[in-house]
């Protein structure tokens, strides 16, 4: 008989293992779906880990890649982080997205066609503020009438999509884009492009901004007094209360810091990736990056990895597709599998099994 | 110019040279914008691609990637198909555009053909089809269908290609009902069965009893069905909801097309070309008129198709006013296909705003 019995302290060596055991967990469950769908299951995982790092015709392309769709889940995952670990929820990263790429995109194209090298920082500036104002009406809410800070900054990513819209539409649509929505191609504006850094290299400021807020995270978190603080108060609320915390300005911060990295996220895609302003210029990177930061445990060296894992999915699935047939709600499938899988075997960090004989047996 | 770059270029090439190797037997890609299931759009872009297959056998093999985001996702998932050595790759959806063009700058051996886009090169041919003629029938039968005088009309992106279809269904309505007044709901997707659902039972709120769609799914007629009112097959003929609600439908037949452009790849001589084909083509076709139209108004719109096939009648033939009362094309006058492809504005009797 199995039986669960509650860890005094989560186990440090479970922590550790279980993103592991749900990768290899994920593999197998995936590889029974792949093999009822038809697919040679080996093949199809092989595909999907191995080809985009390693097979002689794409793995040029595609590694690259790999930085450049893991970069803003990186850097907006590792913001959630710090608001998860304090027990205060930033659900809008997606919202927060938009908005930095529209302030960040709306002050490049203000000086269209100026060839100034302070455009570009202006425009970082204007995203991450964008991120970050976002961001505060859920704070300010919290901070002054309690509201919930979950539905507000969900409901705010849906506003943002509107203003999107609207955007593309209307104030920032390219004037010689024959009527077409959609904002002038960053391209075409060397000036204010996001660019690669290095030719072929995937390795563009977004991926370099991940970096760095990595690297800045994981020393707030284990070096400053702040971070202390964060990991305090989602342990013990109350303890945190004791120790001199003022929770406003911890919620205030942690809502700031991730809106702002979230901004960031959506500023440095505009710009370089994706190119320009259009009405579904999103794909969901603010919503996955809550995934990538779980899968990440909330630490900035496990969310660099797990960010790199998700991009792998991400382009392996393309592969997949493409060489073997596999349907994309397949692919999706995948995928949800391993946050499921990441969920279930969290157990084990926080309980023990035990096997005992049942009584009377 | 570093040495990675200088590899990675080499590397490239190889690729591409493989590619040209493996000529015996060309590969055709599609890029999908929505899951081949979505039983209008690209459900009809799968089926054209099916029938390559049947059509040519084991001389092609064909292959697909669906729902695929429209910006940074599309560029990646292109440049894929190029380096697995595609002949021939065809992108379904508008916003594929920019990413078509970038790509097919880095593989000029491989053929690109866009889908309703503007922007053309050395080997990107772009195609679409005057779905106006459909929408002008399809209009005709709305009116006649009105009991309310209120028909509605879901929209997705304010593109000229929607607003032609606004304006086609709105004028040629109007012929058949000059007391019909058109709202006009803009959902901005192509695809997504909930929003398609909540504009339909939006418009059925405000007293509309027949609803025209520029979306992709099944779901305003699945709520026609429940709630009564009649509506259309939107990009495939949607028949398990006829005879009512669905009267009847645009479909867009895409078969020769890409038929003819894969035989130009197997016999060597693809150009790029512009194609816009209309019902007489083929590439539109409209669906049966089921018996819930009464005989009269079912001979109209037959007659209404076969002289848009003729070439006796264009659907924007003056006179026509813009909606600020301003004239658009005097009596007689036909629309240049210039106009037409850039059109952004409403004509007259539409109530709204082209959003902007």
């Amino acid at each position: 008989m199995l039986r669960l019995e509650k860890r005094p302290s989560p186990s440090k060596m479970w922590t550790a293992l279980t993103p592991i055991l749900a990768v290899i967990l994920t593999m197998i469950a995936g590889g029974v779906l792949f093999w009822i769908l038809g697919k040679d299951p080996v093949e199809a995982i092989r595909t999907i880990f191995w080809d985009p790092l390693f097979h002689e015709d794409f793995a040029a392309y595609s590694r690259p890649q790999l930085l450049v769709k893991a970069g803003p889940l990186i850097l907006i995952a590792v913001g959630l982080s710090l608001g998860f670990r304090a027990g205060i929820w930033n659900i809008g990263a997606e919202g927060q997205y938009i908005i930095g790429a529209i302030c960040g995109a709306a002050v490049g194209l203000a000086f269209y066609p100026s060839e100034s090298f302070l455009i570009f920082p202006a425009m970082v500036i204007a995203g991450a503020l964008g991120g970050w104002a976002w961001a505060m009406i859920p704070g300010i809410l919290r901070t002054r009438f309690n509201t919930n800070e979950i539905l507000v900054s969900l409901l705010l990513v849906y506003v943002a999509e509107q203003l999107l819209a609207s955007m593309s539409l209307g104030l920032l649509r390219n004037p010689e884009g024959r009527g077409f929505p959609g904002s002038r191609n960053f391209r075409d504006f060397p000036a204010a492009h996001n660019g690669e850094i290095f030719a072929n290299t995937g390795m563009h400021w977004g991926v370099v901004a991940a970096f760095i807020a990595v690297i800045f995270v994981y020393i707030l978190l284990s070096r400053h007094i702040l971070g202390f603080q964060i990991r305090v108060a989602g342990q013990s609320p109350k303890a945190a209360r004791f120790a001199g915390v003022n929770p406003n300005r911890l919620i205030l911060f942690c809502l700031g810091t991730s809106g702002a990295l979230a901004g960031l996220a959506g500023l440095f895609e505009v710009s370089g990736p994706a190119g320009q302003i259009s009405i579904d210029f999103n794909s969901g990177y603010g919503f996955t990056a809550i995934i990538v930061a779980f899968l990440g445990r909330l630490n900035p060296i496990g969310i660099l990895l797990a960010g790199l894992l998700m991009a792998l999915t991400y382009i392996g699935g393309e592969l997949a597709q493409l060489m073997l047939g596999l349907p994309s709600a397949a692919i999706q499938a995948f995928q949800g599998m391993l946050l499921f899988f990441l969920l279930a075997v969290d157990v084990l960090s926080n309980y023990r099994i035990k096997f005992s004989r049942s009584e009377g047996a | 110019m570093n040495i990675k770059s200088i590899l990675t270029g080499a590397v490239v090439a190889l690729g591409v040279a493989g590619a040209a190797f493996a000529q015996d037997k060309p590969k055709i890609g599609f890029v999908y914008v929505g899951p081949i299931g979505d039983g209008g759009w690209t459900y009809h872009h799968n089926e054209g691609r099916l029938a390559v297959e049947e059509h040519f056998g084991d001389a092609v093999e064909t292959t697909f990637i669906e729902s695929v985001p429209e910006g940074a996702d599309a560029e990646r998932v292109l440049t894929q198909m190029a380096l697995s050595g595609h002949d021939l790759i065809f992108t379904t959806s508008f916003g594929y555009m920019d990413p078509t063009i970038n790509v097919a700058a880095k593989f000029p051996n491989v053929k690109f053909e866009h889908a309703t886009g503007y922007k053309t090169a050395d080997n990107v041919s772009i195609y679409s089809a005057r779905f106006y003629e459909g929408r002008a029938v399809t209009g005709l039968l709305a009116g006649h269908m009105t009991k309310a005088n209120k028909i509605g009309y879901i929209a997705s992106f304010p593109i000229p290609e929607v607003i032609r279809g606004i304006n086609a269904s709105f004028i040629h309505a109007k012929k058949a009902n000059p007391d019909v007044e058109m709202s006009v709901v803009w959902v901005y997707t192509w695809f997504d069965p909930a929003k398609e659902g909540d504009a339909t039972q939006a418009l059925l709120d405000q007293g509309v009893d027949v609803i025209l769609a520029h979306t992709d799914s099944t779901a305003p007629l699945t709520i026609l069905e429940a709630a009564g009112g009649y509506g259309f097959g939107q990009a495939a003929d949607m028949e398990q909801f006829a005879p009512a609600p669905r009267v009847s439908s645009i479909i867009d037949n895409w078969a020769p097309y890409y038929i003819e452009r894969t035989q130009a790849i197997l016999d060597g001589n693809w150009t790029s070309v512009s194609t816009w084909n209309g019902i007489a083509s083929g590439m539109v076709e409209i669906g049966e008129i089921s018996d819930a139209v009464p005989a009269a108004a079912k001979a109209e719109a037959e007659a209404l198709r076969d002289a848009i096939i003729s070439g006796e009648y264009h659907p924007f033939t003056g006179p026509l006013n813009k909606q600020d009362g301003s004239v658009w094309l005097a009596d007689g006058e036909v629309a240049d296909d210039g106009t037409l492809a850039g059109m952004g504005f409403y004509v007259e009797g539409i109530s709204g705003n082209v959003p902007n």
